[in-house]
């Protein structure tokens, strides 16, 4: 593993990151994490949610202290311990959302606290002459005189950017940066970032859009459940591999066994979407779910899957398209239209979109069947009792007393709160978002047992999940998302880690081929 | 460009309003009445000009009212009972001022409170401590205080143009090129943008706060001082209330109370409103006082309103894509 991060030889590094270490509660963020990034090197930093991706960069920058390891920087070994001292060192970082000041002008976000002045008083003109020309080095001619709000996002990040190398930043930490930007601004944004590298500055690229790394990056790491899974050059690695770094497990570590799958036409259809999407958010897509059947949603981060769950369950509006539950006709405007029809949803931020951290394990669990039967018509202490006692000892929460607050539970504990509180509506369909994501390696297996059971007594089951060789076990299709879009189902026997890999990274090479 | 539209509609009302108090009453036209709005709002515009950059920096301070209070009794005491020179009392109630602006500013940095509570907590002790020293009026009759309620520049019309309305125009002056010509105005601006990005840019958050807070109490003192001209006494109970006109005036004259934005001509415009309002409810004889806080409570929800509706106007067209031209994009 050494041997194959190590820079080329003919790139001095920069920044150096050896066995870095980051733990919160139990959970290891960062798992002995090896990173080096040379000079004038853009590199790719890539993972899924919860890889460790932002817990890497949280450390380099001082927002969060390191358990173990070493960070070095021009072969000084540096521990910031706040943004500023990062910045100070040299490590500048842009994130998605801009962190400059929309109220001000240009000119007085590049120079604020630095500003030239004669006598005390701020020279106005030098000050926007500077500015203009600091940013004709970039491709940008503009007002600077204007607040900072009147521009596009993607003059805003490269005014945080040549803020921040003008401050003498050698290392450039661009988070999601592409995000919000549209093709053009891409482009922009991709000479400027070209230019730094060709002047010596690191630049480490965080994205999901696989084009644009392979477009812009020299090198990429890869990093899954806080561990570096490896370093390579862009250039010598396929994008089949790639994606088989970010999702797959080797083959050998494939333990589960398939479900045993029927023929899934045999099943009554009970949720059927046709043509349902929203401009701009998800291609329209045609989706049926039958009763005891599990359909996995595959694809990279930012490939539609989330999206499909939130069109799914009324949490965002679609636009296109008709839903029928058992034949017919349904209104899907809000989560409330859907939990009215039977549908739950666990989301994926778990923490800040599913449980209340504050009320106890009976409390969380009772919620939504609460919300349904409205506030006139309150369910009694005893009856919440019952029904908290009843799934804690059905799912095995532990410890199993429904008055502990549900923030003190581990992360499986919690999930399993989550899907009690789903269950006791009785619902038809339930979306799952990463139900495994962030839960220790035995609630795992536990999880995974639980999602079949529920399938098992005739619930539609849909459910999101990057580790493919979960999804495999469970699922009875497979719908593969690309760039927003469904694009292909997998069903019976085609449904292997394989043949995801393969449909999720299809024509995307030879597309590169044609582009390049 | 909507800082100086707002700016622009305060003036607007503000030349609309004088001329319809000028069509009812003729003689409010004159250097005369108007160098009297002026003497008699000298405290009010030094206080909003201490005001306008708390309220820029995302903050407030509801101490200045009691502020003043305090001052005006500290200084008579001083100068009547205690023998000191009026001089060094102005200076030793200034020092004090300082000192009680800087410990909030450090109160609401260091525990990270919010300044409405800080600065409310700041007004009790200020009043309070005001009652301890002297619950009665005490009149001060120093000679520095009849000469300089003597001196005045005569303005053609019979207007005269006194000390304190002089003291209060150069003290706007110096807060507005403090506000928008220095390194430290930016940094106010910048603070009520983003408080976490302000301090991601390497500004010293806390250093600065600290400094804002002790404008404002130092130029509370200031009309404390002006004010013991004006009344040529202290007393623990004047100026209750002072906070919010200065508020008031801040907000009329185009300032986001969410801070950001504003000037220093703008909140002078605020508070030549008020004064004009109370101009006309003394022209015309038959009003009850009281018009004037009802007229200004008036005023005060058509401002915030326009503003709301400016803004709302403003964010409709920023949609379209606003000026960003590369240069190497020619397509």
């Amino acid at each position: 593993m050494s041997d194959s991060s190590a820079p080329p030889a003919t790139r001095p590094a920069l920044l150096d990151i050896r066995g870095l270490t980051k733990s919160f509660g139990a959970l290891k963020a960062l798992d002995d994490v090896d990173f080096t990034l040379g000079e004038g090197e853009i590199h790719a930093l890539l993972g899924e949610n919860g890889a460790g991706k932002s817990t890497l960069i949280k450390v380099v920058t001082g927002v969060f202290a390191r358990d173990a390891g070493t960070v070095r920087l021009a072969n000084r070994e540096i521990a910031p311990r706040s943004a500023k001292d990062a910045l100070d060192a040299g490590i500048a970082t842009v994130y998605q959302e801009v962190n400059l000041l929309p109220n001000l002008s240009v000119a007085q976000n590049l120079y604020l606290g630095r500003q030239p002045t004669r006598f005390g008083v701020v020279r106005e003109a030098e000050m926007k002459r500077r500015a203009h020309a600091l940013l004709l080095d970039y491709g940008l001619d503009i007002d600077v005189g204007a607040p900072l709000a009147s521009y596009s996002v993607a003059v805003q990040h490269i005014t945080a950017i040549a803020r921040a190398v003008d401050l003498s930043a050698r290392v450039l930490i661009l988070d999601e940066p592409t995000a919000s930007l549209d093709r053009h601004e891409v482009e922009i944004l991709f000479k400027v970032m070209r230019k730094l590298a060709a002047d010596g500055i690191g630049i480490v690229f965080v994205s999901h859009f696989l084009d644009q790394v392979y477009e812009i990056c020299d090198r990429v790491t890869v990093l899954r459940n806080g561990r570096l899974i490896g370093s390579r050059e862009i250039a010598q690695l396929p994008r089949l591999d790639l994606i088989r770094m970010m999702l797959g497990r080797e083959l050998a570590e494939t333990t589960h066994e398939r479900a045993a799958s029927q023929p899934d036409t045999a099943r009554e259809v009970c949720v059927s979407f046709k043509g349902f999407g929203k401009q701009g958010y998800l291609a329209p897509f045609d989706l049926e779910l039958r009763r005891g059947e599990v359909v996995g949603l595959a694809g990279l981060l930012g490939s539609g899957r989330t999206e499909t769950a939130r069109l799914v369950f009324g949490a965002e509006r679609a636009d296109s398209g008709a839903a029928t539950v058992d034949g017919k006709a349904i209104r899907l405007n809000s989560p409330r239209d859907a939990a009215g029809l039977g549908f739950g949803y666990c989301p994926e931020e778990r923490k800040t979109e599913g449980i209340v951290a504050e009320l106890t394990v009976r409390e969380n669990i009772v919620l939504a069947l609460q919300a349904r039967r409205g506030l006139h018509r309150p369910l009694s202490r005893r009856e919440q009792d019952e029904i908290a006692l009843r799934y804690i000892r059905m799912l095995d929460i532990r410890p199993p007393d429904p008055e502990r607050p549900i923030g003190l539970l581990s992360g499986g504990n919690q999930q399993k709160a989550l899907l009690a509180r789903w269950l006791a509506t009785s619902p038809k369909l339930l979306v799952l978002d990463e139900p495994t994501r962030g839960i220790d390696v035995g609630a795992h297996a536990e999880i995974i047992r639980l999602v079949r059971d529920l399938c098992e007594q005739g619930l539609a089951l849909l459910v999101i999940s990057s580790e493919l060789d979960e999804i495999v076990t469970y699922s009875n299709r497979v719908i593969v998302l690309r760039d927003r879009a469904h694009v292909e189902e997998l069903k019976g026997d085609a449904v292997e880690v394989s043949s995801i890999l393969a449909a999720i990274a299809a024509d995307a090479p030879a597309a590169q081929e044609v582009a390049s | 460009m909507k800082a100086s539209t707002s700016i622009a509609i305060t003036a607007v009302v503000l030349v609309v309003g004088f001329v319809l108090c000028a069509l009812q009453f003729p003689n409010i036209a004159s250097t005369r009445v108007v160098a009297n709005l002026l003497t008699d709002n000298a405290f009010l515009g030094i206080v909003a000009a201490g005001m306008i950059f708390v309220i820029i920096s995302g903050g407030i301070d509801l101490s200045v009212g009691s502020v003043i209070g305090f001052t005006t009794v500290f200084v008579a005491l001083a100068v009547e009972r205690w023998g000191i020179p009026p001089l060094a009392a102005f200076a030793l109630v200034l020092v004090l001022c300082a000192l009680f602006g800087a410990a909030m500013g450090a109160i609401i940095h260091v525990f990270d409170l919010p300044p409405f509570i800080v600065t409310l907590a700041g007004m009790f002790l200020a009043r309070g401590v005001s009652f301890l020293l002297s619950t009665e009026s005490i009149p001060i009759t120093a000679p520095i205080y009849s000469a300089v309620s003597d001196f005045a520049i005569r303005l053609p019309g019979g207007g005269r143009l006194t000390a304190i309305a002089i003291a209060m125009l150069v003290i706007l002056v110096v807060c507005a090129l403090l506000l928008h010509l220095t390194r430290f105005g930016a940094n106010v601006y910048a603070l009520g943008g983003s408080r976490a990005a302000t301090a991601l840019m390497g500004i010293p958050v806390g250093p600065m706060t600290i400094r804002i807070y002790m404008l404002s109490s130092v130029l509370a003192g200031l009309a404390g001082i002006v004010f013991s001209f004006y009344t040529a006494a202290g007393y623990s109970l004047s100026a209750v209330g002072v906070e919010l006109d200065t508020i008031a005036a801040v907000v009329i004259g185009g300032t986001l109370l969410t801070g950001g934005q504003g000037s220093v001509i703008g909140t002078f415009l605020g508070v030549l409103i008020q004064g004009m309002i109370q101009t006309y409810i003394n022209f015309d004889g038959t009003l009850s006082s009281w018009w004037t806080k009802i007229a200004t409570g008036v005023l005060l929800f058509v401002f915030i309103a326009l503003q709301q509706g400016l803004m709302a106007l403003a964010r409709r067209s920023s949609v379209k894509p606003a000026g960003a031209k590369p240069v190497g994009a020619s397509t």
